[in-house]
């Protein structure tokens, strides 16, 4: 399957802007980002670090209003959150007095599922990213690899049609990410959600998406946005593939180039 | 290699309580014997007071007086801390008047007191009141505003309005710092108790240990100073059995 399918749009960024007021000035943390969103599309977003990424996840979360210009979910504006919007943090942000289990159906009892129909959805979630074993451990028992993959059952339990994603695997070391990359690649692969996932990783953004979007230094705006045209399923393998490591040093130069200009 | 023989904690403690016990009766055989009673004759004045049911009169009214006044000041606390924490207009109106209040030693406002409530009961327990709610209060509503803002942020996104945020992110994160605030509200309790039972009253520790002073009877003054210590490590120990019970989940455990 190719990177430019046909779609309907979900998610449409219109000229968002972003002015953080601080004591030492404004910081213009996003100047008017377009940029659209297709559904069941993996949409990779890189740039230095202070562009404004997270700025941009947490306005489409909801967790943010923007300055200036919109977003529009469904056709919809967006204000505050949507049970169609999870988000996956890089702090994992479990709720450390809940225990695994407890932690998945948060979201869940929040919709007022009853049981026996809300532990169920859990057990499949926690199934999902295999962690049955571990149901009943509280977070401060669990590796970060483990928690992160609560984090994610625990999104995808009040099945959003869109997960937000901020380095969800970069507290995470080298081995646990590439096998976090082969999960969510399988699990996007059988469920189709759209996924927004940032990352300062050029390899990771690649390897899962169908688009990387590379953004400027700040003030943040959409600079290019590169299709990758690699079928899937993708494996680690495909990290060795030619098509895959000349797409590596053209988005790795434009990333570069952001870079330097950061350190200006 | 030799293998490094464990000592249990246990042991250690009563290693140390030995040792204390050893120095105490040093200094009692030495000149300053005459204030300070022996080991041996305290535990004899704890014996006949025991016997003759004094001692637990005001064991009784002492504890009676620091539960009341910080059961009062632990249930006007959390509610006040909580409201601190979370409406931004309580915490602009009420945090000054802690902070300030907060700097006072109980001993000064004591007198005002008395004169306004009387020598019995009521003027202890108010006192201890106003003492423990401070302390208490202060600690909960640093508990409240230090609520992590990933984790509100993570409620929010799973479709917890604000009174969701409240009662299942704010109430039990901030649930650790209930109990620490427990127990410096206990101790502070104890302090305050001391001086207030010291300006006035008929029973209770702090008095026997005055009227026992007055008439030199130095081996009341220690064993009562000793039932004091001994009452605060109990009420230290409670607090951190249910610790131990309530707050398992936390990442780490502070030490007590
Ligand atoms: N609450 C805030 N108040 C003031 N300025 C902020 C706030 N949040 C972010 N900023 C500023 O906005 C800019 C963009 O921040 P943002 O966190 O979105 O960057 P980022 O691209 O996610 O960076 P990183 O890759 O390091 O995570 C930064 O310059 C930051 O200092
Ligand atoms: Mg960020």
């Amino acid at each position: 399957m190719a990177g430019n399918a046909s779609g309907n749009v979900i998610v449409k960024i219109d000229h968002v802007e972003k002015i953080y007021q601080g004591r030492a000035g404004n910081v213009t943390a996003l100047n008017g980002v377009d940029l659209e969103i297709k559904e069941n599309e993996f949409v990779s977003v890189v740039g230095p670090s202070g562009c404004g990424k997270s700025t941009l996840l947490n306005i489409i979360a909801g967790l943010e209003e923007p300055t200036g210009g919109k977003v529009y979910v469904k056709g919809k504006e967006v204000v505050g959150t949507g049970k169609e919007r999870g988000v996956i943090f890089q702090q994992y942000a479990l709720f450390p007095w809940l225990t695994v289990k407890k932690n998945v159906k948060f979201g869940l009892k929040l919709q007022g599922i009853q049981e026996p129909k809300l532990s169920e959805i859990a057990e499949k979630y926690i199934h999902l990213v295999g962690l049955e074993e571990f149901s009943e451990s509280y977070p401060k028992e669990l590796s970060g690899g483990m928690k992160q993959r609560v984090a994610i059952a625990r999104a995808y339990a009040v099945n959003p049609q869109i997960l937000l994603m901020d380095e969800p695997f970069g507290a995470l070391d080298a081995q646990t990410r590439t096998q976090l990359q082969t999960e969510l690649l399988n699990t996007w692969e059988q469920e189709r959600k759209t996924c927004f996932f940032i990352t300062h990783d050029v390899e990771e953004a690649i390897i899962l998406a169908q688009k990387v979007v590379i953004m400027s230094a700040r003030p943040g705006r959409v600079k290019e946005i590169i299709p990758v045209n690699i079928p899937y399923p993708r494996t680690q393998e495909t990290k060795m593939t030619k098509e895959f490591l000349d797409l590596k040093v053209k988005i790795w130069g434009l990333v570069y180039r952001e870079f330097l200009e950061v350190r200006k | 290699m030799k293998k490094k023989r464990t000592i249990d904690k246990r042991v250690w403690s009563l290693i140390s309580l030995v040792m204390c016990l050893i120095i105490w009766q040093l200094i009692s055989i030495s000149s300053a014997g005459a204030v300070f009673a022996s080991p041996e004759r305290t535990l004899m004045a704890f014996i006949s007071m025991a016997q003759d049911g004094t001692i637990w009169v005001h064991i009784g009214y002492s504890l009676f007086r620091v539960l009341a006044g910080f059961a009062l000041g632990l249930i006007a606390a959390i509610p006040v801390a909580f409201l601190m924490g979370w409406y931004k207009i309580a915490q602009y109106l009420l945090e000054p008047v802690v902070q300030f209040v907060r700097t006072i030693p109980p001993i000064a406002y004591i007198p005002l007191v008395i004169v306004a409530l009387g020598v019995d009961e009521s003027s202890k327990v108010m006192v201890i009141f106003i003492a423990t709610f401070l302390v208490m209060v202060i600690t909960i509503y640093q508990g409240v505003k230090s609520v992590d803002s990933t984790l509100v942020k993570a409620a929010k996104v799973l479709g917890a309005g604000d009174k969701d945020i409240f009662f299942h992110v704010v109430v039990p994160a901030s649930f650790p710092f209930v109990l620490t605030a427990i127990r410096l509200g206990l101790s502070a309790g104890l302090t305050t108790l001391i001086a207030s039972e010291l300006t006035g009253a008929s029973k209770g520790l702090g008095t026997m240990i005055q009227e026992a002073s007055m008439y030199f009877r130095m081996d009341v003054v220690i064993m009562g100073i000793v039932v004091i210590g001994i009452i605060g490590l109990l009420l230290n120990k409670i607090v951190h059995l249910l610790e131990r019970w309530l707050t398992g989940w936390q990442e780490t455990h502070q030490a007590t």
